[in-house]
């Protein structure tokens, strides 16, 4: 089998290929570290993709050789085995540096393994590498990755969305057929629409966080992208599950996300309840992605769901109080990066004392973003002023979950579209913030409610030929009805573009 | 600041002011595991031994809560009569310091574990015994920060020094903080019934249990809080928290001394700043800290890495059907059981001997003989070294032994008395002191024989009004014979020796 066509492949294909010994699990991770090498950055070192921050070649190579050793051993190999991924380098590695984007980390090397690094490990899941993000998770666009940015793959001058772009893009340009994102406030769930693929946000304590570099801990969720929806539930039952070293981790059966993937691809959605809530749409979204969402809710319906309008009146505040409980909670949560113990270290010439070292290992190691960040949490939690900016933040964030809880008794998901507009121009949004921010306007309350949502492509605007994105809301622990949603729309979303939305990207790469 | 150099006596500053003080302890729970992950708390490993990323604060890294340090933190609370809450977070509290390895301490703020309980200490005044209630304001769970040594300076503190290393065995281990209500006693009393207080909350946990509660290791520290006010007003003044006060002793000198200041700045017009205060052992005199305005906002919050504690009613009772009995109930017993005055128990409880007299006891000397070896050179030894009392290589057990050896004979008080300074040597067991050392009392007639025959042909006139019935005078002849065999001879014995040859 050639690379191209091996690159190709869906996981669920490259396994069973893997298993039944078609071809190996070297051969399929030599084929993408290849495309890997053909993509991600061109020859004379102009812009490519940019999805990795680092490649681990004799890693991913020497653990394809373990699967394949397993499989000539006569072990039984997980549905995943052999499967190349693309990790987000927030996650800590014992063998790989681990950067969170960040220069204050450039060259750290985590003395452990993260507990879905080693989830991914022990089902036989081939780490390519470790992929680009905005610093800490912060950004909708990974141009706030110290490193770069990411380009998008359908259009090299435009942003892969952020933070998770790396995987996003690895993904959409054929580099890895599966990636682990983390979601704050959209940072699964934007990069997946703005590039055509798709990224679950599970539950909050669906997936453990042990050994994510923490954003916002109350906020932060790791989960999985691909480029369809029952190979996203494939790895979504890899990394999920109870893990006694996260305290916010769930102690309860994972949902069978599998099970509903597999259901939901039969097309028939009858008896679904589904709300659009009314809040999330309108002045504000760019027509195309309008467009492709109302056809979506449409064929929600024609599949048997029964579709109503929702009202969830405080999401409108969702936006504000998301941006004074992440930045408390990154304020306190990046003030361990002092140069005292790990990663960078400025200006300790021998005269300096710990206090100066610090501020200047902090003024050099973060970037704008990170500080922007860091400044306003701080003034937020500060004593006086912490009742009405953190204190006010929390009590809309129960209002928002309240509003979810009562959607949820009507109906048994909610959608919108994922991001008001489609990828837009590298560059465009770096100097105005507050634009930046309004990309999560739609995904922001499932990070607020700690429940279930997730992205799926649903076509392409008229007016820039770029992916729109489905977002699809369930309950807390509803994880599966995400899936069950997604494939039935996938199924025939695919049948009506004759074949997968990646099919129709630009074949920039072809070099 | 002006250096005030003349201070007004104690006395003169109570007439003035009544002092209102504040304490807050910390204690090391003595759980085998850290507050927030598993490492060991084991004192004494290699620095940066014991550590994990989780209590390095590493990136990505979660603390997960010691439900042993949870169930201590609430008998703790039980036995202080506190109320234990059905539902608190911890908070996290923000501020940079190289020993902190998140730069935030994982503490309780406004939801502690344990709150409003009281409890009663003794202090002896010259009207006899007087109980006052203590009130407790809150006991709250957090984990300990690392240690910092200052290298290259004279002092050992930050300023002056070329470097600091950093030992982060201790961070995370599980403490408590014990706050109490503001103490308001009869101005005289306050050092001695601040002292009552912390010496009160180690017998406690002690008596839990839940640490050994070694104050010169810094498994109980002690922060006290002082403020005056003009005598009969009642709104408070300005307060002062006088940091690291590491002995019972030195709880009541640093009490005592930040009245005098005080005192003294009040009467000269100068406004007492509100501010921690260094205590110097040495010198008995505090020196200003940081000025608390400059760095006190920690910027709390709920630590969102970790869920609320709430822990079952049922659970909670069944807690408090493990509390010991309470030491004020238990001293009493034993005092009625031992035979003790008043005196000779306050001295067993000053030298926090009570534990150790009953565990003498139990291993079967009597009462008064187990007082005198713990409260004589035992605790002398003790004070000499600067160690503990239970520190300093002696058991219960030992004690036991040399008082079994005098009983049968073996040993006399003076020679008993060389047994337990063997002992306290590391010479060995008391036995095996008394073999080495050769103590044990003479009453072998041969070898005393040889000796009174000796004195007797030493002492002819002695002898001569012996013979003549004068028995008064065999004393003379056994004091000789005592000091020819080094005080080991059985005195009693060579009486009779004595006698049978003289009496022929
Ligand atoms: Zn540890």
């Amino acid at each position: 089998m050639s690379a191209p066509e091996l690159t190709r492949r869906t996981a669920a294909e490259l396994a069973a290929l893997v298993a039944s010994g078609e071809t190996s699990a070297v051969e399929v991770t030599r084929a993408h570290l290849d495309r890997v090498a053909a993509v991600d950055t061109t020859a004379d070192g102009g812009p490519g993709v940019h999805a990795f921050l680092h490649v681990a070649a004799e890693e991913a190579l020497a653990a394809a050789a373990e699967v394949d050793a397993q499989r000539a051993a006569g072990e039984r190999l997980g549905p995943l085995a052999g499967v190349p991924l693309a990790l987000k380098d927030v996650i800590t590695t014992a063998d790989m540096p681990t950067t969170a984007g960040s220069r204050i980390l450039e060259g750290w090397r985590p003395p452990y393994d993260a507990t879905v690094a080693r989830a991914l490990r022990a089902a036989g899941l081939v780490i390519l590498g470790k992929t680009n993000l905005d610093e800490f998770a912060m950004g909708s666009s990974t141009e706030n990755s110290a490193f770069g940015p990411t380009r998008n793959p359908w259009d090299l001058t435009r942003i892969p969305g952020g933070s998770g772009g790396g995987s996003a893009a690895a993904l959409a340009s054929f580099q890895a057929p599966l990636a682990i994102g983390t979601d704050t406030g959209g940072s699964i769930r934007q990069p997946a629409a703005v590039t055509g693929t798709v990224g679950v946000k599970p539950t909050y304590g669906g997936v453990s966080r042990y050994g994510l570099i923490a954003c916002a801990s109350s906020l932060d969720q790791a989960g999985p992208c691909a480029r369809n929806v029952l190979d996203t539930a494939l790895l979504h039952s890899v990394i999920a599950g109870h893990d006694p070293l996260d305290s916010t981790s769930i102690d309860q059966p994972v949902p069978d996300v599998v099970g509903a993937a597999r259901r939901g691809a039969d097309g028939d959605l009858s008896g679904l309840r589904v709300g659009v809530v009314k809040e999330l749409g309108g002045e504000g979204y760019q027509p195309g992605v309008e467009a492709r969402f109302h056809e979506a809710v449409e064929l929600l319906g024609k599949l048997g769901a029964d579709v109503v309008e929702v009202s969830c009146p405080h999401f409108e505040y969702a936006l504000p109080a998301y941006y004074l409980i992440l930045p408390s909670e990154v304020s306190s949560n990046l003030a361990r990066f002092d140069a005292m113990r790990y990663g960078l270290r400025v200006g300790d010439d021998g005269t300096r004392s710990a206090e100066e070292v610090m501020t200047m290992t902090r003024g050099a190691g973060f970037g704008a973003e990170a500080k922007r960040r860091i400044i306003l949490g701080t003034y937020a939690l500060s004593s006086g002023y912490y009742d009405a900016y953190y204190g006010q933040a929390q009590k809309v964030r129960t209002l928002v979950a309240r509003d979810f809880a009562a959607a949820f008794e009507q109906v048994d998901v909610l959608v919108s579209p994922t991001t008001p507009t489609t990828a837009f121009p590298l560059g465009e949004k770096v100097d105005d913030p507050l634009a930046m921010y309004k990309n999560d306007l739609c995904t922001i309350p499932s990070n607020l409610a700690g429940n279930a949502s997730a992205s799926f492509p649903c076509g392409l605007a008229d007016e820039d030929g770029l992916p729109v994105g489905l977002h699809v809301m369930a309950p807390v622990l509803g994880d599966d009805r995400l899936y069950r949603v997604g494939a039935a729309v996938e199924q025939a979303l695919v049948a009506e573009w004759g074949g997968p939305l990646l099919d129709q990207a630009p074949a920039w790469e072809t070099s | 600041m002006p250096t005030i150099t003349t201070l007004p006596s104690f006395d003169a500053a109570i007439n003035r002011f009544d002092p209102v003080m504040g304490m807050e302890v910390h204690v090391e729970l003595g759980t085998t595991t850290k507050m927030f992950c598993g490492c060991s708390t084991e004192f004494g490993a290699e620095p940066n031994a014991q550590v994990c990323p989780t209590c390095l604060g590493l990136p990505g890294s979660l603390p997960v809560v010691n439900r042993v340090a949870v169930e201590s933190a609430i008998r703790i609370g039980l036995a202080l009569n506190c109320r234990i809450a059905e539902h608190c977070r911890f908070a996290r509290k923000n501020y940079f310091y190289p020993d902190m390895p998140k730069n935030f301490q994982v503490s309780q703020y406004d939801e502690p574990i344990a709150f409003d309980g009281w409890t009663d200490v003794t202090v002896d005044t010259d009207d006899g015994a007087r109980v006052f209630r203590i009130g407790i304001e809150r006991a709250h769970m957090e984990e300990d920060t690392g240690k910092s040594l200052h290298v290259g300076g004279a002092t050992g503190r930050i300023h002056g020094a070329s470097h600091s290393l950093l030992d982060y065995n201790r961070a995370g281990i599980p403490l408590i903080e014990i706050v109490t209500k503001p103490i308001e006693v009869p101005p005289a009393l306050a050092p001695a019934v601040a002292r009552a207080y912390v010496t009160e909350l180690r017998e406690l946990i002690r008596a839990l249990g839940v640490s050994e509660a070694r104050m010169e290791l810094g498994q109980m520290r002690c922060d006290a809080n002082v403020s005056l006010k003009p005598t009969g007003a009642s709104s408070f003044g300005t307060r002062t928290e006088t940091k690291n006060v590491n002995s019972l002793r030195s709880v009541e000198r640093a009490v005592t001394y930040e009245i005098r200041r005080q005192a003294a700045a009040l009467d000269s017009g100068t406004a007492i700043v509100q501010e921690t205060r260094h205590w110097h052992e040495d010198t008995g005199e505090t020196t200003a800290g940081r000025v608390k305005e400059e760095a006190e906002d920690y910027r709390y919050f709920p630590e969102p890495d970790l869920v609320p504690v709430a822990p079952a009613r049922d659970w909670v009772e069944q807690l408090r059907g493990t509390l010991p009995e309470p030491p004020a109930a238990r001293r009493s017993r034993l005092q009625a059981e031992w035979g003790f005055t008043d005196l000779e128990m306050r001295d067993v409880v000053n030298a926090g001997a009570v534990g150790l007299v009953e565990e003498t006891i139990a291993a079967g000397a009597d009462a008064a003989g187990a007082k005198k070896w713990w409260l004589g050179v035992v605790a002398r030894t003790a004070n000499e070294r600067g160690a503990g009392i239970d520190e300093v290589g002696i058991t219960p057990a030992d004690v036991a032994r040399v008082q079994t050896l005098i009983g049968e004979g073996t040993l006399n008080d003076k020679l008993a008395r060389q047994v337990v300074e063997g002992v306290l040597a590391g010479e060995g067991s008391p036995d095996e002191v008394v073999t080495a050392r050769g103590l044990a009392i003479v009453s072998d007639d041969a070898a005393l024989g040889t000796a009174v025959d000796g004195a007797i042909a030493a002492m002819p006139d002695v002898a001569e009004k012996i013979r003549g019935g004068n028995m008064g005078a065999v004393g003379a002849l056994i004091g000789a014979v005592m000091k020819a065999t080094g005080g080991q001879a059985d005195a009693k014995r060579v009486r009779e020796l004595i006698v049978e040859r003289l009496s022929g």
